[in-house]
């Protein structure tokens, strides 16, 4: 008897969290049709919240802490490792974040599936300091959902020392001269796209016989043992501990890493990279949109940016940050920016000329890039 | 139970109906549907894909699960022997590791076995590459640690050995050593005391030695991406990408985690007709 009574009792739950799970869904949507840009009630009973969702080490955190003294708005600041996470957490409905800062192709995806809601301009003055060269990109083409908070390349960080010769090409990641000691970046849409530059393909391509022959390559290299392993943040910990030579990693990330070990260095190989925009954006069903739309304006300030960029070494879309960074930083350490390393930063335009932003792919080629790095790991 | 006590039980029993029966229940409805909640058996035929890694997962946590087995059973037995002072201090060297979270750990596993970590900057400095490259003519930097199967396999030793020497060790202790004595005067050698008196009693610590640390050396995927680098999957990270990955696809990883699940009720379903006869060996 008993142990029947336990188990209707558990399918009574299992059936209650996911017939919660649907509704949940299902209010979702209508709540979002009905899209005035209220959260009144929040913010008149004096607790006012803001959930945020970021990157983790993507902020200086004493921001958060200014914010909330300024506003009186509690910030609840959580991180997510990658845009794939971050989407199954959204799509899991497990998550209540008003803001998010996903990459370009994400949002793309994200504004397809109808999860975002398109912004307030009035209400973030600092929208007009952002660069003219980061508004109306791809991802938002009339830039009704977004206000851009970094932007940066992708690139090969090498260390000098384990290697022959400066690198310059995206052959250095398939070349069994450093085999073991060649990482690979865990995630597919970066992995196959430096395999489809090397080929001299776009990265936006649907054609499969290109991403197939994309994918050859990686699984050759892989089967030569060239990879010692798939990372994202472990890279830190193996490339500034000189036990890997050659990685597929972000330009920001590199000048923090430059920080522990010197002779690390980074290049956009020249057959071309990817750069991309990581922009906030609020979601459909936030509950808190009055204090989302005034943390986007605070952080799109030029203090704000000037901070963080100092902080996270990822390049502002301010304007007027960006112009002021070199002084800026020049005053809080007393001596001048290494001008090499801003442009690692902040790549010139001649760099990004050669690069290419990600585009949202079309649902039956993302199955086939995921499909494809499974079988890489058979 | 015919007492009047059973409403203990009510706290545990409306746990294991939230967070074990319940999720349970979950995955097996995600397992058979698609992303509409439609019926499908879709999910299931695409398994053959991953026989690989099904493979890969099972060979290196059985692996695993003998290593703590040789290493442990011989620990547990000597101490169970020993008198109270060596058991506290042995009991307090197998707990001290685990004061200290098992990520942690791990990360600091890994900063032991890179190719340029801690060990291999000891090999070095004691002269072990130079000695090896005059003797054999060979040019080595480094020993090949980290990112191989073998790493795998020395994390989830690790990380598991505990759990199976301390249910081995508490099995031996309770042994009634008036049977021993009896096995003696009936004229049984030591060999042939442990092999029919000792051996036998400890199975069931044996056994649940055996699924504490098999079954989380099967389902891993925290040792498997940071020790073995991740670029050959196993079961562990097949899953984390279903859900956590680009593919997202929770019905894919629910069935995947699903037959997991079903291999290892068999295999201990199995395993425990071995001890049959013997006390009840807890299972799960």
């Amino acid at each position: 008897m008993k142990r029947i009574a336990a188990l209707t009792l558990s399918c009574a739950l299992a059936a209650g969290l996911l017939l919660s799970g649907c509704s949940v869904e299902r209010v979702d949507n209508t709540g979002g049709s009905a899209e005035t840009p209220s959260g009144g009630n929040s913010s008149n009973d004096g607790n006012r919240v803001l959930n945020v969702c970021n990157w983790g080490e993507y902020i200086d955190l004493d921001l958060i802490t200014e914010f909330e003294e300024q506003t009186g708005i509690k910030v609840n600041y959580q991180t997510a490792e990658s845009n794939e996470a971050l989407y199954s957490v959204l799509k899991n409905g497990g998550a209540n974040y008003d803001v998010i800062c996903p990459s370009d192709y994400m949002i793309s995806q994200l504004i397809e599936e109808d999860m975002l809601q398109p912004l307030d301009y009035s209400k973030i003055p600092n929208f007009e300091k952002i660069d003219d060269r980061f508004k109306n990109l791809s991802y938002d083409p009339e830039n009704l959902y977004t206000v851009p908070y970094t932007w940066g390349t992708l690139g090969i960080i090498y260390n000098t020392t384990m290697v022959d010769g400066p690198i310059t090409s995206w052959s250095a990641m398939f070349d069994e001269a450093n085999a073991g000691n060649v990482l690979l970046i865990n995630n597919s849409r970066d992995a196959f796209g430096m395999a489809l530059y090397y080929l001299g393909y776009s990265v936006n391509t649907t054609d499969e016989a290109q991403i197939r022959e994309a994918y050859q390559l990686i699984a050759d290299a892989a089967s030569k043992g060239v990879y010692q392993g798939k990372v994202m943040d472990e890279v830190f910990l193996k490339m500034e501990g000189g036990n890997a030579a050659v990685a597929t990693y972000y330009a920001g990330d590199y000048l923090t890493m430059l920080e522990s070990n010197p002779d690390l260095a980074y290049v956009v190989p020249e057959e071309g990279s990817n750069w991309f925009v990581d922009a906030m954006c609020i979601l459909k069903d936030a509950q808190n949109v009055e204090e989302a739309h005034e943390w986007i304006n605070f952080l799109a300030s030029t203090e704000s940016n000037l901070r963080n960029m100092d902080y996270i070494w990822y390049a502002s879309p301010n304007a007027e940050a960006l112009e002021q960074y070199p002084a800026y930083y020049e005053e809080t350490y007393g001596e001048p920016l290494d001008m090499e390393l801003y442009e690692i930063m902040a790549a010139p335009q001649e760099v990004l000329d050669r690069c290419e932003a990600y585009l949202v792919l079309p649902e039956e080629t993302r199955t086939l890039y995921n499909d494809l790095w499974i079988e890489l790991g058979l | 139970m015919k007492n009047n006590r059973s409403f203990l039980a009510i706290p545990y029993v409306v746990w294991m109906a939230l967070f074990v029966v319940a999720p349970i229940i979950m995955v097996v409805i995600y397992s058979f549907t698609t992303a509409d909640f439609s019926f499908t058996t879709d999910n299931f035929t695409r398994m053959g894909t991953f026989a690989v890694i099904f493979t890969r997962s099972f060979k290196l946590a059985i692996i695993a699960t003998l290593i703590c087995l040789l290493v442990g059973y011989p620990l547990a037995y000597a101490m169970a022997r020993e008198g109270k002072e060596f058991q506290r201090v042995a009991m307090l060297l197998i707990m001290l590791p685990m004061w200290v979270n098992f990520l942690l750990r791990t990360y600091a596993t890994m900063s032991i076995l890179e190719n340029n970590g801690i060990l291999n900057q000891l090999f070095s400095a004691i002269g072990l590459f130079d000695f090896l490259n005059n003797t054999m003519g060979t040019d080595i930097q480094y020993f090949r640690m980290i990112g191989t199967q073998g790493a795998v396999v020395l994390g989830m030793v690790y990380n598991y050995l505990p759990f199976m020497i301390l249910p081995i060790y508490s099995v031996i202790i309770k042994l009634d050593q008036s049977l021993l004595e009896a096995a003696r005067d009936l004229g049984a050698n030591s060999l042939g005391v442990f092999r029919k008196v000792i051996f036998p009693l400890s199975l069931p610590g044996i056994l649940s030695g055996v699924t504490m640390v098999f079954v989380p050396s099967v389902s891993t995927f925290a040792i498997s991406r940071l020790l073995g680098g991740g670029i050959q999957m196993m079961l562990g990270d097949l899953i984390e990408q279903q859900f956590l990955g680009g593919a997202y696809n929770p019905h894919l990883g629910s069935a995947i985690a699903l037959v997991m699940m079903i291999i290892v009720v068999v295999c201990m379903w199995v395993m425990n007709h071995f001890g049959e006869g013997e006390e009840q060996a807890v299972m799960l």
